[in-house]
């Protein structure tokens, strides 16, 4: 099934945010809040455009606004991905 | 401080507060950097050559002033690249120099002590025609979120007060050529309203095929090859402008605030004016009245003024007006005059920004930076045009002059700081 990963989702930011200013996500940093990690919200902005571009999905704004950390976030896209395939 | 509206002159007259300029932040043809550009400057060194930003060879104009060699990563922190145009990648070299040369840290400021107000008439082409290729050739979610501002005029102050902490009043200004002396103008207005220090200035680029295509529909530019004789203001054989990009800004703050913590006053600020000219074919342009409304504000006389930083359009007509109105004012050849941005080409409000950072850096140096080599003054413009090499002269008062497209003129008086 189509899954956005955490290593894909740290390519995003990186380059949304240009590069070598944000600090690098891996398993240890799941739970700390993108703004700790250096990504702004437009950072988040630019990279939620280029999800639901490339996975074809759409996701609910309301839930991105509460998407804090990299879990959620990825929880939040996984969660629209898994229904979409199930419909 | 007190305001009196005097009937006389229609303007408020303000007492207690005068306006210095102690940072100077430059990029521009010819020079990155204030001390780079001004060497370059009273070299009487052309910047304007063929394009290389893009492929010109199909446009009918194929000369530019560009900023050459002017690396991104030097000056821009890396999360700033991705959203951010040239023409603020530039603003943001600049700031950072007009800051460090005033030895102002905006952070060691009480909050909202400091603003920025800077000048922008064609916001971020490049940036812009990138996003609208993607739209257009992959669609509609090809486009990135960083679009819905790094496109626009206030991009500029916006990164800029982001950077450096600066939520004082801020603003932009959009008059074209006018708008770099428009922007300082309105600086003044918020120094007098109480606020510490304003970052302020102009700057411009559009130097891609869409940016330049919406400057070649403007109309006024030289199809020359030639860049020797592509630009020549005042000259008979004046072909239209070349286009140009950069600009400069400037630390202006309150000149008695600026002493009490030791710092080096460049010169002041003395006079400011705008005027708008009536529809074409219904009155004469208004650039005279700018003129003099900057000096009575400045409470200044004619005489008073050593040196005029021209408009110079490089269109017959326009050069023409140009010339009898400060022949009108100082009498026909009463004054040097000089116009270093046929050095540079147009910018744009970075234009008057970057005469204004002349002015000053005259006035500093006791020096007036000459006009292109390759100028001969028409006989039908009776100045005394400084040309092809500085002239060493005393040196009071500055009169910057600029006008706008569509009907923008701007004055703006600097005195020397001693």
């Amino acid at each position: 099934m189509e899954r956005l990963e955490l290593t894909e989702l740290a390519v995003l930011l990186r380059e949304a945010a240009g590069g070598d200013e944000g600090t690098v996500l891996d398993e240890n940093t799941l739970d700390v809040s993108f703004l700790d990690l250096g990504y702004d919200s437009l950072a988040l902005l630019q990279v939620t455009g280029v999800v639901e571009r490339d996975h074809d999905v759409m996701l609910d704004e309301e839930a991105l606004a509460d998407a804090q950390t990299p879990r959620q976030y990825l929880d939040l896209v996984n969660g629209a991905l898994a229904a979409r395939a199930a419909a | 401080m007190t305001a009196v509206a005097t009937e006389h002159t229609g303007l408020i007259e303000w007492h207690g507060m005068t306006a210095a300029v102690t940072g100077l932040g430059v990029v521009a043809p010819g020079g990155i950097g204030a001390r780079a550009w001004w060497d370059a400057t009273l070299r009487g060194e052309l910047a304007i050559a063929p394009v290389t930003r893009f492929d010109a060879s199909g446009y009918p104009a194929r000369l530019a002033g560009e900023v050459t060699d002017f690396v991104d990563e030097d000056h821009v922190p890396a999360k700033l690249l991705p959203q951010t145009d040239r023409v603020t990648r530039l603003s943001l070299a600049a700031g950072a120099e007009a800051l460090h040369d005033a030895g102002l840290d905006p952070h060691g400021l009480p909050d909202y002590a400091m603003g920025v107000v800077t000048a922008n008439a064609m916001g971020g082409f490049e940036f812009g025609q990138r996003e609208l290729q993607a739209l257009w050739s992959k669609g509609r979610r090809h486009v990135g979120a960083y679009q819905s501002f790094a496109w626009f005029y206030a991009a500029n102050s916006g990164q800029l007060s982001i950077q450096h902490g600066l939520r004082g009043p801020s603003g932009v200004v959009v008059s074209e050529q006018a708008g770099g002396l428009d922007a300082v103008a309105q600086a003044r207005r918020r120094l007098r309203g109480g606020v510490r220090a304003v970052l302020t200035g102009g700057f411009d680029s559009a130097l891609c095929p869409w940016g330049w295509t919406a400057q070649l529909a403007a109309g006024g530019m030289s199809e020359r090859a030639d860049a020797h004789r592509a630009y020549l203001p005042f000259d008979a054989d004046a072909s239209g402008h070349v286009a140009g990009e950069g600009g400069a800004l400037l630390v202006l703050e309150d000149a008695d605030a600026a002493r009490a913590r030791g710092a080096a006053v460049l010169g002041t600020v003395e006079g400011c004016a705008a005027t708008f000219d009536p529809a074409p074919g219904t009155g004469a342009p208004r650039l005279l009245a700018a003129a003099r409304l900057a000096l009575a504000d400045a409470r200044i006389e004619p005489a008073d003024v050593d040196v005029v930083f021209a408009d110079a359009a490089g269109d017959r007509d326009a050069d023409r007006a140009e010339a009898a109105a400060l022949a009108e004012l100082f009498g026909p050849y009463g004054v040097a005059v000089t116009a270093p941005k046929s050095l540079t080409g147009r910018l744009g409000s970075g234009g008057s920004a970057l005469d204004l950072a002349a002015a000053l850096c005259a006035l500093r140096d006791q020096v007036v930076p000459p006009t292109a080599g390759a100028v001969r003054v028409a006989d039908d413009c009776p100045l005394d045009l400084v040309t092809g090499a500085p002239r060493p002269a005393r040196l009071r008062h500055a009169l910057v002059l600029a006008r706008g497209r569509g009907g923008f003129n701007a004055a703006t008086v600097v005195r020397a700081a001693h």
